[in-house]
């Protein structure tokens, strides 16, 4: 990024994530996407009168799976707080969270930042339940329910990012961590993964500026867009002689601005304490190594590991860790050949953790065909094709009964090029007169009249040879 | 002669149900027949469910000789404070806001109690969400003491006190956040319990003071207050801050007498602010106790002023969090006037809620602010521990500890101090910010025939040793 105006820019970010239980905080309501309006709750997620909340036990052990992943210390005793608001959404008039005790704290996440590998810290991550949803239409504004006490984690980095690109590899990267562990589905779309960016700005050698916040951000788009259009703001605001305020502000998909919500001054006083009807949250030491054990290996470790094992680039390594699916495909296949690269290749290009493919047994052997010449890339384009799914079919056999294996022969592929020569006498022409493609084209011949089946680079020679004899 | 039903013990009335020397139905009959004689002065009632308990009786008739062994309350009617849910039958907490809810679901006490064979007859009068110590801030109805009629009935489960006592119910349920059991209980001649914090369920209890407050019992006699007790008794998946506490045999409990109990008079309830002739009252009472073997000592304890404010201030702050739900949005009803959100919030909140209500919710937001939470909230919950940690002490030398109920005799209806209107709690509160279990007994009358109550306390989950005592008196008494 470049810096405007000479303005440094720094943010902090709270992102919310759903966790991916099968029910509710406090209730065994389902938290399941997309259902009709208010088919998912009960008098608990209701906040009905006389009903009390019981914490899901999977909701803390989630948290702490991201608090460990991200480096963070874990509270064996952390509280059940009530922040005290009124909003239509929140049918209890209190959301359940954690305040000056959050379940895990002071971890880190390595990112791409503007000059290198950058630390930024995570200062807190908390358990707290979801509100409601407001569907504004004909007039009316109607509640639905169904996401009341849908469990989420806020996670909260200290003000160490300096750019919109820092914040969007920051989100990428918790992104595939929480997938990794499982804490999360992180699908955006549906808002399991939402962030709120606090964000100022300063000439360099100042104290950090007066911070404004821009609420609720569900794509990664919009958060680099928003910060972008904040940080211009304040920069335009300060250098036009203004004073910006601490105040919460709202970003317009639309128009792609920020606009004031509410000042500080009116800011809410959540009054906030601890909840009487919940017992803190208690994980002892050895629970919480319990839930270590759980862990999955981190993609930087895995990257580590790619790279001393079986020798791969580092670009090679981010790509097969950039999904924990593909990550594992990789470490399942590689136990089964020792075609590294060749099988990095492929499960970089080819494999899809949506789509059927190949098993990783599969996919190794087709990494050994290709590296010992048996078979050319478009035959292994072809098996990848065929072979989807049939998962129980082994290579060699397969290619060997199927006459799939490459021609390596000098003298089968020299009479194909011969006549090919014969039957294009324009070919010779062209390659006289210096059109280099007139090659290609009859390699491209070579490989019709073969199936595809002929050695490129062979053929590619004899080709140049035949032309040359000419 | 036909029998009056009413007038049984429930001992009686479970043995006569059982020798099929009367129905079900016409116990129950019995009930509603003196609710429909007697409520219209009285006012225990909000809600009475006569077809509700009709059907329920005959269906219990019907079953014959299929009711389980073991079940004491099986067949005998009770009453519910308007505070605990009910399911399909408003629930209203005394209050204009609640006035036409009616719950989806039972409470767990309401589960239980049927599930041990109980038939419902109605929903009594309480003061507001609880609020109260006189059942005067009823937003609904007046209720009169049965046994003074010029008297209040204490509050603020005032209501269940009054049918009770007036022979409407056998025994009844109300909820005790700072005294609201007992002090009904007191003022009406009754016994009333205050279970330890965590033994009964509070789900689908309207939450007034969540960390005060438990459901209890009132009762004419001790047997069927320790076997309501007995029947809600047990954790409950649904109330995180319920806690398995272990039974005891009720049998037993009753014959085991007091001989060798080590029992404490807590001095300062003796002393400045407290009615000589309550003092006196529940002073005569030890020494019965002590002629039938126990052994009664003064011990002292840090003066009561600060429990009482930190009683208000803790229940007040959950309180204006607890009924922050009460918006007109989801619950409670929404007045049409108003232009925007923020004015809808207040009218109805202006309009449903009480006076006393909309004090304590302003106060308990007031002590949770910013700014003040350290110095009322934080510091009332520092009082709380150092009290428990006090109490619990005194534990290590004695088994019970004893003191008047509530500091004066009834006040009369309509001449509340209301300035003084807190102190009511001055003796009671004590159970409430220790979660220890309390029970109330009455013992005697004053010379204008006004009752007078002592209060015993155990540690927890020893109702054990509550009722122990408890039986012994009461036998020494009847003879």
């Amino acid at each position: 990024m470049t810096l405007y105006k000479d303005y440094l820019l720094t943010v902090g970010l709270e992102v919310h994530v759903e966790l991916k239980t099968e029910s509710k905080i406090f209730c065994s309501c389902s938290t399941s996407y997309g259902a009709e309006p208010n088919s998912q709750c009960c008098p608990v997620c209701t906040g009905m009168p006389g009903a009390l909340p019981v914490l899901n036990k999977q909701v803390p052990l989630l948290a702490v799976k991201a608090g460990l992943a991200l480096g963070c210390k874990i509270n064996e005793y952390s509280g059940q707080d009530r922040k005290n608001y009124f909003y239509p959404d929140l049918p209890k008039g209190y959301q359940i969270s954690q305040y000056d005790r959050p379940l895990c704290y002071g971890g880190s996440l390595t990112i791409e930042g503007e000059e290198g590998q950058k630390r930024v810290e995570i200062t807190r991550i908390h358990i707290e339940e979801d509100a409601g949803k407001l569907i504004h239409r004909e007039g009316a504004t109607l509640i639905d329910c169904n996401r009341c006490g849908v469990p989420l984690i806020e996670i909260v980095t200290a003000p160490q990012i300096t750019s919109p690109e820092e914040a969007k590899d920051f989100l990428l990267k918790l992104r595939t961590l929480l997938l990794y562990t499982e804490v999360s589905d992180c699908r955006m779309n549906e808002g399991s993964m939402r962030c709120d960016v606090n964000l100022s700005v300063r000439k360099e050698g100042q104290l950090l500026g007066q911070r404004t916040e821009i609420k609720n951000l569900n794509s990664f788009a919009f958060v680099m867009k928003a910060i972008e259009q904040e940080y211009k703001r304040q920069v335009d605001l300060l250098e036009a002689g203004g004073r910006v305020e601490q105040e919460t502000r709202r970003f317009d998909e639309k128009t792609g601005r920020t606009e004031a919500m509410r000042k500080k001054e009116n800011a809410p006083d959540y009054r906030f304490f601890p909840d009487p009807d919940l017992p803190p949250v208690v994980l002892s030491r050895q629970e919480i190594e319990e839930i270590a054990a759980t862990l999955p290996r981190l993609p930087l470790q895995r990257q580590r590991e790619y790279s001393e094992k079986y020798g791969l680039g580092e670009y090679d390594c981010k790509r097969l860790t950039a999904e924990r699916e593909r990550a594992d495909f990789f470490e399942e296949a590689v136990k089964h050949t020792t075609a590294f690269k060749t099988l990095a290749n492929l499960v970089i290009e080819e494999f899809s953790p949506e789509k059927e493919g190949l098993s990783p047994l599969q996919m190794a052997e087709l990494a050994d065909l290709l590296e010992e010449g048996t078979i050319n890339s478009a035959t292994a384009k072809r098996l990848l094709k065929e072979l989807a799914g049939k998962k129980d079919v082994a290579l060699s056999p397969y290619v060997e009964e199927q006459g799939l294996s490459q021609i390596k022969d000098e003298e089968i592929l020299g009479a194909i090029v011969d006549t090919l020569i014969l039957e294009n006498p324009k070919a010779i022409e062209d390659y006289k007169r210096g059109k280099k493609n007139a090659a290609k084209a009859l390699l491209g011949g070579v490989m019709k009249k073969t199936a595809g089946r002929a050695d490129p680079l062979l053929a590619e020679r004899l080709i140049t040879e035949a032309l040359n004899a000419q | 002669m036909k029998r009056e039903l009413t007038r049984l013990t429930v001992k009686e009335m479970a043995q006569g149900l059982k020798k099929r020397e009367f129905s079900c139905f016409e116990l129950t009959g019995a009930h509603l027949d003196a609710i429909a004689k007697k409520d219209e002065e009285i006012g225990a009632y909000l809600t009475v469910c006569a077809e509700n308990a009709k059907e329920r009786a005959l269906a219990l008739d019907a079953l014959g000789k299929e009711q389980p062994a073991g079940a004491p309350l099986y067949g005998v009617p009770y009453a519910l404070k308007d505070n605990i849910c009910t399911a399909g039958i408003r629930t209203t907490c005394a209050s204009k806001m609640l006035e036409d809810f009616a719950p989806p679901y039972d409470a767990t006490v309401e589960k239980r109690l049927k599930a041990a064979g109980g038939v419902l007859l109605g929903k009594t009068n309480m003061d507001e969400f609880g609020m109260g110590s006189t059942t005067e801030y009823s937003a609904l109805q007046k209720t009169l003491n049965p046994i003074a009629p010029d008297f209040v009935p204490g509050g603020s489960s005032g209501g269940s006190a009054a049918a009770v006592a007036a022979h409407e119910a056998p025994y009844a349920l109300g909820s005790d956040t700072g005294g609201s059991v007992r002090l009904p209980a007191a003022y009406c001649g009754l016994v009333g319990l205050k279970p330890s914090y965590g033994a009964l369920s509070r789900y689908g209890l309207v939450a007034f003071a969540s960390s005060l407050e438990q459901v209890g019992v009132l009762s004419r006699g001790v047997y069927e207050n320790a076997a309501a007790f007995l029947t809600l008794l047990g954790e409950d998946e649904k109330d995180a801050t319920s806690r398995a506490f272990p039974p005891f045999d009720l049998e037993r409990t009753e014959q085991a007498g007091v001989k060798g109990l080590r029992i404490a008079l807590l001095r300062p309830f003796f002393e400045k602010g407290v009615d000589p002739r309550v003092a006196q009252g529940v002073l005569d009472a030890a020494k019965t106790l002590e002629h039938m073997g126990a052994q009664v000592t003064f011990c002292p304890l840090t003066p009561p002023e600060h429990s009482l404010a930190a009683y208000y201030v803790i229940s007040s702050a959950e309180a204006s969090s607890n009924l922050a739900r009460f918006d007109g949005v989801r619950f409670g009803k929404r007045c049409e006037k108003g232009d925007s959100l923020e004015e809808s919030y207040a009218f109805s909140r202006g309009e449903g809620f009480g006076k006393e209500v909309k004090k304590r919710v302003l106060f308990g937001g007031y002590v949770l602010s910013a700014g003040q939470i350290d110095r009322y909230y934080h510091k009332a919950r520092a009082v709380a521990a150092a009290l428990k940690s006090e109490v619990t002490s005194l534990f290590e030398d004695f088994d019970l500890l004893l003191c008047p109920t509530a500091p004066s005799l009834p006040p009369k209806r309509g001449e509340y101090p209301p300035t003084n209107a807190y102190g009511q709690d001055l003796c009671t509160v004590l159970a409430n910010l220790t979660g220890l279990p309390a029970l109330c007994l009455p013992c005697g009358r004053t010379m204008e025939g006004l009752p007078l109550s002592l209060q015993l306390l155990a540690p927890m989950g020893r109702e054990d040793l509550l009722y122990r005592a408890a039986f012994a008196y009461e036998g020494e008494e009847k003879k």
